[in-house]
């Protein structure tokens, strides 16, 4: 693994924080949400802002922008100085005036930070329109320029269109032309690539790090993804609960970390060296998936748009006991396949067999039950479950459906709390009085509590933070292995993938482009798809939980 | 309704001052509407009690006499006593308010539910209610009327019916976008039957919106039942009601103008309290605003 190794000791200071102190307003008492933040960031330099949901990354990201929400969070103590002027003592007037020709910004969402009823050529213009007095033909030249330097195909094109007309990737090249065009000294990236797919996060990773070297900017970089710290990283600085833990530059920071805090986040970074591969049990088949197809727009006899194949020949099967990892990004059709065999959409074609029956055709209330053989998990922890509802109602929902009585139901509704590692008394408390992964481990319960075959995990563990992930990644491997369920696990990250699966079936476009045993598909990729995706993963060659370079890479 | 939900701050005091134990914060004004709405409830249900006379009995001697110690507010053209009068009158208006509210609310969500879970049935749904949201309710109450014959049922249908297609489409956009949430496809997923999870998942997140939608046509059904018996066109006028005092008085409006005052009065502190009520309720129960005042 190269590691960038710049020395900028002859550097100048571009952006230097001392001692940032912020607070709730109006609440002293309460813990300070950043306690005496330092940092600072010489020009050129590409400093990484890394930590878990909550250490206070963004809250440092937009005390720098003076975008703290009024009457919420204040600062109320220390210095953030850009060119000997400190940046706190600043009026409203003046702060506008630095963004964009001084400081910028780039965020996670382009979607969201572009005006959707607006062309973006004119988004790009109206920076220039706030801080410069430009003639129109000037202007647009100047839009037209930086579009090229973000490689954004076809620029007078992409210039009159609409944010919905672009791809994910290319709104983020928009968003970083926007913050880019006044040439300011600092740009602050907050998650800029979490919301893309690893092929266009590496495209994006680049096209950052040639910017700032052809304008010397110094870079701010927010991230939860070691991956990403380091492709891109000189200096790190490691957040825990609103304080800087840990700083070093990335070099020493992954070989030699020497706080507790900064070793356990490295340690919880799955490997994407496959997990050992295990005896193939003789259990029998539990779900066997055969030519599934799903297409949408087909009906309708006057549409003349070609309908879209969002799954195509899609096979498999799953013995009991054993993981099979769906990867692939996004549009790819692997939720499609998890909610067709969940039976939550139809299938156009195919045959599903779960525990030897055949329900791609059944009604919905044939369906039902069957539905116990197959449950599934779901992304979003904090929609997961009703929020009206005690986690012992939910967790007794499914046992009432099958005809459990209510009293065992809620016996073991305790048992199941116990089995996923919280206290049973849980059962009468509510949902919001719980974590991201407290929530991820309830629904997990849910689901186990109808003793499924097969549980379904449609990217179970992408929202939750690295050192929860691991947790729950165990807690699903320690399920298996006590109760001999299959797991079909839908993730577009092949770090999880190479952890928890025993085989790997990689999809594109709504096909299967290769699909074997982890090993084989994770170290010796066929397809030029999969090479592809393996090589886009940030920090492939490093091996992040044990500090060193990874084996035979 | 008003279209800036947030009170301004010198209004501060009027709208949100007085906290509540629950932690709700509630302001002198809904408090004084809740106190005003419940005198009038109360003065309508113990009228019977409360009347100093019948409120039928003509007296044709006492014909369009002044306020006096028998008749407090006076008599009207036939010489029936109007503080009687008015009070019995809020039974019905009140009755017809509060029936129509809870008839159009319970109906509305049923079929809205219905509606906004099943597709197929959506379609269908949604054109009939849209067909019924074009009759003018003034129209149907005529037409209604001249079919049955003046009485209490006649006018409800007329107000109901109307207000039914805004509580369906109410609560179909409420279940449109809960039924994407994941804890309804989990339920889907544990087996769960359709009436299960359209009554135990999707109806409580209809409640909140419901309550709201329910004060304003209790408000405007009182004042839909006024205007329908002022016009001729409602409850039958030996029936008192405060649209009906107040029709029989408009002829005498120049030599008597408090036949319409004392009834207008009652009416207009009734349909301000509710409506005061219900924009607190919103307030309340929008957590959107709750999250801007914190």
């Amino acid at each position: 693994m190269k590691f960038k190794s710049r020395n900028f000791d002859q550097a100048s200071n571009v952006l230097e924080i001392t001692g940032l102190t912020v607070r709730l307003t109006g609440n002293d008492k309460a813990d300070p949400v950043l306690d005496a933040v330092s940092l600072k960031i010489r020009q050129g330099e590409t400093v990484c802002l890394v930590g878990e949901s909550g250490s206070g990354k963004s809250v440092t990201s937009l005390s720098i922008m003076g975008l703290l929400p009024k009457g919420v969070l204040a600062a109320t103590g220390g210095h953030i100085e850009l060119e000997g002027r400190n940046l706190l003592e600043l009026n409203a007037q003046a702060m506008r005036d630095m963004r964009a020709r001084k400081i910028s910004m780039i965020f996670q969402e382009p979607m969201t930070a572009l005006n959707p009823v607006l062309r973006v050529g004119e988004q790009i213009g109206e920076v220039l329109d706030t801080h410069t007095k430009l003639p129109a033909r000037e202007k647009k030249a100047r839009v037209l320029d930086i579009m090229n330097q973000v490689h954004l195909p076809d620029v007078e094109r992409i210039y009159r269109s609409y944010p919905h007309q672009l791809s994910g990737g290319q709104r983020q090249r928009i968003m970083i032309a926007m913050a880019l065009i006044l040439e300011p000294q600092l740009l602050i990236a907050d998650e800029p690539t979490t919301a893309l797919d690893v092929t266009t996060q590496k495209q994006i990773l680049s096209l950052i790090a040639e910017l700032q070297e052809k304008h010397g900017t110094a870079v701010l970089f927010i991230t939860h993804d070691m991956g990403v710290v380091a492709e891109i990283a000189d200096t790190v600085h490691v957040m825990k609960l609103g304080r800087i833990v840990e700083h070093a530059p990335v070099e020493t920071l992954l070989r030699a970390p020497k706080q507790d805090y900064t070793r356990q986040l490295l340690q919880s970074v799955p490997s994407l060296s496959p997990r050992a591969p295990r005896a193939m049990p003789e259990g029998q088949t539990v779900l066997a998936v055969e030519g599934l197809q799903k297409v949408y727009g087909a009906h309708g006899v006057f549409s003349r748009r070609e309908p879209t194949r969002a799954a195509n020949d899609v096979r498999f099967s799953i013995p009991r006991g054993r993981t099979l990892g769906i990867v692939g990004e996004s549009g790819s059709g692997k939720s499609t396949v998890a909610r067709c065999i969940m039976r939550l959409i139809d299938p156009t074609e195919g045959e599903i067999r779960v525990a030897g029956k055949e329900i791609a055709t059944l009604t919905r209330r044939q369906l039902r039950p069957y539905r116990r053989h197959i449950q599934i998990v779901f992304q979003d922890p904090f929609r997961s479950l009703n929020p009206r509802w005690t986690i012992g109602r939910s967790l007794i929902e499914g046992p009432l459906n099958i005809g459990e009585d209510k009293q065992a139901a809620l016996a073991r509704a305790a048992d199941l709390l116990t089995l996923v590692g919280l206290p049973d008394d849980a059962v009468h408390r509510y949902p919001h009085q719980f974590s991201g992964g407290q929530r991820q481990r309830v629904a997990i319960a849910r689901a186990i509590a109808m003793e499924p075959d097969v549980l379904v995990a449609d990217e179970a563990v992408s929202a939750l933070d690295v050192s929860v992930q691991a947790q729950v990644l165990d807690l699903l491997d320690e399920l298996q292995q006590k109760l001999g369920i299959a797991i079909l696990f839908i993730t577009h990250d092949l770090r999880v993938a190479a952890q928890i699966c025993d085989e790997v079936l990689v999809m594109q476009h709504g096909h299967v482009v290769e699909h074997g045993t982890a090993a084989e598909v994770l170290s010796n990729p066929q397809h030029a798809y999969t090479r592809a995706l393996i090589e886009a993963a940030p920090g492939r060659s490093w091996d992040f939980a044990n500090f060193k370079e990874l084996q035979g890479a | 309704m008003a279209a800036n939900p947030q009170p301004a701050a010198r209004l501060q005091w009027f709208f949100g001052a007085i906290a509540l134990p629950s932690g709700w914060r509630v302001g002198v004004g809904p408090m004084i509407a809740a106190t005003v709405l419940t005198l009038i409830v109360l003065s309508a249900l113990f009228a019977p009690l409360l009347a100093p006379h019948d409120p039928l009995a003509m007296d044709a001697l006492q014909r369009l006499k002044g306020p006096s110690d028998t008749y407090p507010l006076g008599t009207d053209a036939y010489g029936r006593d109007l503080m009687s009068r008015v009070l019995t009158g809020g039974q019905i208006s009140l009755f017809i308010g509060i029936g129509a509210a809870i008839v159009s609310v319970v109906i509305g969500l049923l079929i809205g539910l219905v509606s906004g879970f099943f597709r197929v049935a959506d379609a269908i749904i949604m054109r009939l209610m849209d067909s019924l949201m074009a009759i003018p309710s003034i129209l149907l109450a005529i037409a209604l009327v001249a079919l049955n014959g003046p009485s209490i049922w006649s006018v409800m249908g007329a107000i109901t019916i109307p207000e039914i297609p805004r509580v369906v489409r109410l609560v179909r956009s409420v279940v449109l976008s809960a039924r994407e949430e994941p804890y309804v496809e989990a339920a889907m997923a544990l087996g769960s039957s359709m009436p299960k999870i359209l009554w135990q998942h999707l109806m409580p997140n209809t409640l909140a919106p419901l309550i709201v939608q329910g004060t304003y046509i209790c408000a405007s059904a009182i004042l839909t039942e006024a205007i329908l018996s002022f016009l001729g066109a409602g409850v039958s006028t030996e029936i008192p009601t405060w649209g009906n005092i107040m029709a029989e008085g408009r002829v005498y409006f120049q030599i008597k103008p408090s036949l319409i005052f004392w009834p207008g009065l009652m009416l207009s502190l009734c349909i301000l309290s509710i409506n005061l009520l219900g924009d607190t309720a919103r307030d309340l129960l929008d957590p959107r605003l709750k999250k801007r005042e914190g």
